[in-house]
């Protein structure tokens, strides 16, 4: 594909044979299993405000964790250093620390069976060089693209280009030794709009694996704009129930607590509200997530988890029922289950979605909050109680009135999923959860 | 020789002259000040859960980060190793930042000795590992004597070794060593149905001996534990908590997170020198009730947010923000500091070599007022009163910002009635600070747990308050 190619397929090979000596270091040490995983990226982050440099950001990061077992007892340690002598440092003080940790019968690397030996090409990989001055001149462009969108923009808090390449390792005592590289190219501006005494400030992003799939700039810098003046003058509304839609953007927000609450973790501690809720129905009929993270070139692919398990496609929500909790090794053994293959999260959700766009939404919404925002951490995973601050528009006959912000949206997310009657087809590609705009039948609005 | 300069400089084998050499290259190209900041950490963690320790962590970082600056702009590299050759990669690639220009002159260092906020203590080696493990069970088994009903019980210590040298083209050349422990006690209670958690823990810079002091007769461990235990029982029995705008009640202590995010935040240097907090130009100006006092003070003794210096080696300050309600200054960094034409305060930090300093909090607070606590509640006729929180978030241009509720009771008739459930509440900075209208005389800091995040960079902070009446802010709950 590039010619850059060989050489970063020599280099995974290179910390293959460090993650080896590792392991072997490991079962000098008297450990009976390990595992290890080593990563590598390079990177460049250029900041512009006002069309100058502000700052040029050089990154270069590599990290070594490892965990080894004595029987049933687990020790971890992990290094950024990776010279040969850190590497033996970090392999013996993970090794001192499992001397002293208890005998944990679920303890243990995945099974032999759930591994990944051989990875599919997930085509990850595009370290697409761009220059320092290329970088500047393409924040200066969305700056300056912004500033022409609309007098009120007064001011920039900066656009932001970077680009990252790396590559990621797994090796254990299995014989399993795995590596593959990726790559993430991002950018994004942030302006400031002013009315009269009101301030606000808005942005607008794109991320790819690949350069060339970024948006123009440009058409960055006019939506960060768009979004920032779109907010000035916004007003309080009244407390009241109301219909709520959260827009694309933020949608995902709400799928993430599903993923911590279905993750098996929360689930053997008894801390999530959908604890034995497998086979049931705990999302409105109308929804199915599924998992793909094979999907080419995107954001959350990964043909192995974390511990190397085999990742695969997985129907998590079928027609609102769920079918599966979340699991890494030892969460899948405390339960009972085999692993899911989650160990350090999920890999592409996609949400079904109707045939309306997010106009559309709002016109069956007739009269509600559209929220654009969430603010603060206000989400009680063991409960599902759910208060946070919300920014967004009120919406009346069906068309969007006024911005409205310093207002709450609060309910139990037990209901919030069980209460969700349309997902909208203006799907958000840019992170793990792929939805559109989510409309919520009824929450509790605080405000004046 | 000071312990981080032999093991960051001699034994990298580097010398004084070095860094002088290498900042003079840097300074041959037209640059107002670059510098270089050396760090090693060490980090360890022990985690109890279910009965067993099931897994303990050490980490190990060390690397140097290297910083041009020239007017507004700033060149950055690091290297995760610190050798000669490697600093003079990252100075090449940070110096790329300023066009070739004259010569500068790197002044001589200066090398000042330390305050002592904080003891250069080895927190990891203060207490053997057999006896971190022992600790963790021995909490564990009293957690279990106070509730039956405990379903779940996790207990965890962590402890961080930390030594960092600064050295930089003003002359500074200054180290420090940074000890740093916390534990922390979570618990979930059963009780039929319904399951609730309680969460409680404390630390500061100093060694695990903390733990063990004797606070009113028992050791702090115990109050952590007991602590977690009444957080979930108060949940246990908690109803709706009500939704509109009413009189809110902040405890003491924790719930100064309100003027870490309603007011901090936005007095952050680097804000206010691009204009885009919603407190920029408006020094001297009043922006909160004349009844406020709000001090950032990095000098308490062994508090979480404390430093002897901070990550540009400007020792901590005793920095007024507001007083009496009228704003008296910025907090800064050097960057920011010089752009603006003012001194730093000593708030230039960073999460690490890997990172650029930014303006950052220490423990901030404010001043006790003169109300009797008992008299702020009696004063309230239907409202809420808060005594802990989660975390918060704010947005500093619009100054909107939120604060998360995790224990809080109903106000009525000026009597504390029933728990109710965890609820955001929102408000705008300055407005909300007008809205203080008793503040009582009971200043309490936190227990030390504080976590801030800036950019994807986290550092440990401090906050803390007095009892404190706000007339009205929205409160996030479902019941209206």
């Amino acid at each position: 594909m590039q010619v850059t190619q060989p050489t970063i397929w020599q280099e995974i090979d290179e910390v293959k044979q460090a993650v080896a000596e590792v392991l072997a270091h490991a079962k000098q040490l008297g450990a009976s299993t390990a595992e290890a995983s080593m990563s590598r990226t390079k990177g460049l982050s250029v900041e512009t405000r006002h069309g100058e440099v502000e700052t040029v950001e050089f990154n270069q990061d590599g990290g070594l964790g490892i965990s080894l077992y004595f029987g049933q007892r687990k020790g971890s340690a992990s290094t950024a250093d990776l010279s040969p002598q850190a590497l033996r440092r970090t392999v013996e003080a993970a090794a001192d620390i499992a001397r002293y940790t208890s005998e944990d019968p679920h303890a243990g690397l995945a099974d032999a069976s759930w591994l990944e030996m051989s990875p599919p090409d997930l085509d990850l990989f595009y370290p697409d060089s761009i220059s320092t001055d290329e970088a500047i001149a393409l924040c200066a462009s969305s700056e300056e693209a912004a500033f022409a969108t609309d007098k009120r923009i007064t001011n920039s808090e900066g656009a932001s280009f970077s680009t990252h390449q790396g590559l990621k390792v797994y090796g254990n005592s299995h014989g399993q030794l795995v590596g593959y590289p990726s790559s993430r190219h991002s950018f994004s501006c942030v302006v400031i709009g002013e009315d009269g005494d009101d301030m606000q400030r808005d942005y607008s992003f794109t991320v790819a694996r690949q350069y060339s799939q970024l948006l123009d700039p440009k058409q960055i810098g006019r939506e960060a704009a768009l979004e920032t003046v779109a907010r000035l003058n916004a007003r309080k509304i009244a407390t009241q129930k109301v219909p709520v839609i959260f827009r694309a953007d933020i949608a995902s927000s709400l799928f993430g607590h599903l993923v911590s609450a279905i993750s098996g973790g929360s689930i053997y501690r008894k801390s999530s509200f959908l604890v034995d809720k497998v086979g049931q129905q705990i999302m409105a009929p109308g929804i199915t997530i599924v998992e793909q993270p094979h999907l080419k070139q995107a954001l959350a692919s990964s043909p192995f988890d974390g511990e190397g398990v085999k990742t695969h496609d997985l129907a998590v929500i079928e027609q609102g029922v769920l079918t599966t909790y979340l699991t890494t090794t030892y969460s899948a053994r405390k339960l009972g289950m085999a692993s899911t293959g989650h160990a350090g999260g999920i890999h592409n959700w996609l949400v079904s979605h109707g045939d309306e766009d997010l106009l559309q939404l709002c016109r069956s919404m007739g009269k509600g909050l559209l929220v654009t925002e969430l603010m603060g951490q206000g989400v009680n995973t063991v409960t599902g109680d759910y208060s946070r601050g919300a920014a967004g528009f009120w919406v009346e006959n069906g068309e969007i009135q006024f911005p409205v912000s310093e207002v709450t949206i609060a309910g139990n997310l037990k209901d919030m999923l069980m209460n969700i009657s349309a997902v909208g087809n203006d799907v958000d590609r840019r992170g793990g959860v792929l939805t559109g705009s989510v409309l919520i039948s009824q929450m509790q609005v605080a405000g004046s | 020789m000071t312990a981080p300069e032999q093991n960051l400089i001699t034994a990298s084998e580097l010398t004084a002259a070095d860094l002088q050499q290498t900042l003079g290259y840097l300074f041959d190209h037209q640059l107002d000040f670059a510098d270089l900041y050396f760090q090693s950490s060490v980090h360890e963690s022990w985690v109890l859960e279910d009965g067993l320790v099931k897994d303990g962590s050490f980490n190990i970082e060390r690397g140097v980060g290297v910083r041009a600056i020239s007017g507004e702009k700033t060149g950055f590299a690091y290297a995760d190793t610190i050798s000669a050759a490697a600093l003079k990669q990252a100075a090449t690639a940070a110096r790329g930042i300023a066009a070739q220009g004259q010569s500068g002159s790197v002044k001589a260092f200066s090398k000042s000795s330390n305050s002592n906020i904080y003891l250069p203590c080895e927190p990891l080696q203060s207490l053997t590992n057999t006896d971190k493990v022992a600790l963790l069970h021995q909490i564990e088994a009293y957690i279990r004597t106070l509730d039956n009903r405990a379903e779940q019980v996790m207990v965890s210590i962590s402890g961080v070794y930390e030594e960092i040298l600064v050295a930089a083209t003003d002359g500074t050349y200054a180290s420090d060593i940074r000890p740093l422990v916390r534990l922390n006690c979570s618990v979930l209670l059963q009780q039929g149905d319904r399951r609730e958690r309680g969460n409680a823990g404390g630390g500061g810079r100093t060694d695990y001996s903390y733990f063990y002091e004797l606070v009113d007769g028992t050791p702090r461990w115990q109050h952590y534990a007991r602590e977690a235990i009444r957080q979930a029982q108060v949940n246990l029995t908690a109803i709706d908590a009500p939704a509109g705008t009413m009189p809110v009640v902040l405890g003491s202590g924790w719930p100064g997170v309100l003027l870490h995010e309603a007011v901090g935040h936005g007095l952050e240097g680097d804000f206010n020198r691009k204009g885009s907090s919603t407190f920029s130009g408006r020094i001297g100006e009043q922006v909160a009730s004349k009844l406020c006092t709000i001090v950032d003070d990095g000098t308490l003794a062994h508090r979480r947010g404390s430093l002897n210096i901070d990550d540009e080696g400007v020792p901590s300050q005793h920095n007024v923000l507001i007083e009496n309600g009228i704003l008296k200054g910025y907090i800064q960094d050097k960057h920011n500091a010089m752009l603006m034409g003012v001194a730093p305060t000593g708030n230039g930090r960073r999460e690490s070599f890997a990172n650029l300093p930014m303006p950052r909090m220490t423990n901030t607070y404010m001043l006790a007022g003169q109300s009797d606590p008992a008299e702020i509640i009696a004063s309230v006729k239907k409202g809420i009163y808060a005594p802990n929180f989660g975390g918060g978030q704010v947005d500093i241009t619009s100054g909107k910002f939120v604060f998360s509720a995790s224990e809080a009771y109903l106000i009525e008739n000026g009597k504390i009635t029933a728990p109710i459930k965890g609820a955001t509440l929102i408000g705008m900075g300055p407005e909300a600070m007008q809205q203080v209208s008793m503040v009582g005389n009971d200043l309490a800091l936190d227990a030390g747990v504080g976590v801030c995040g800036k950019q994807g960079q986290s550092v440990p902070v401090g906050v803390g308050q007095p009892t404190l009446k706000l007339d009205a802010i929205t409160v996030g709950g479902t019941q209206h």
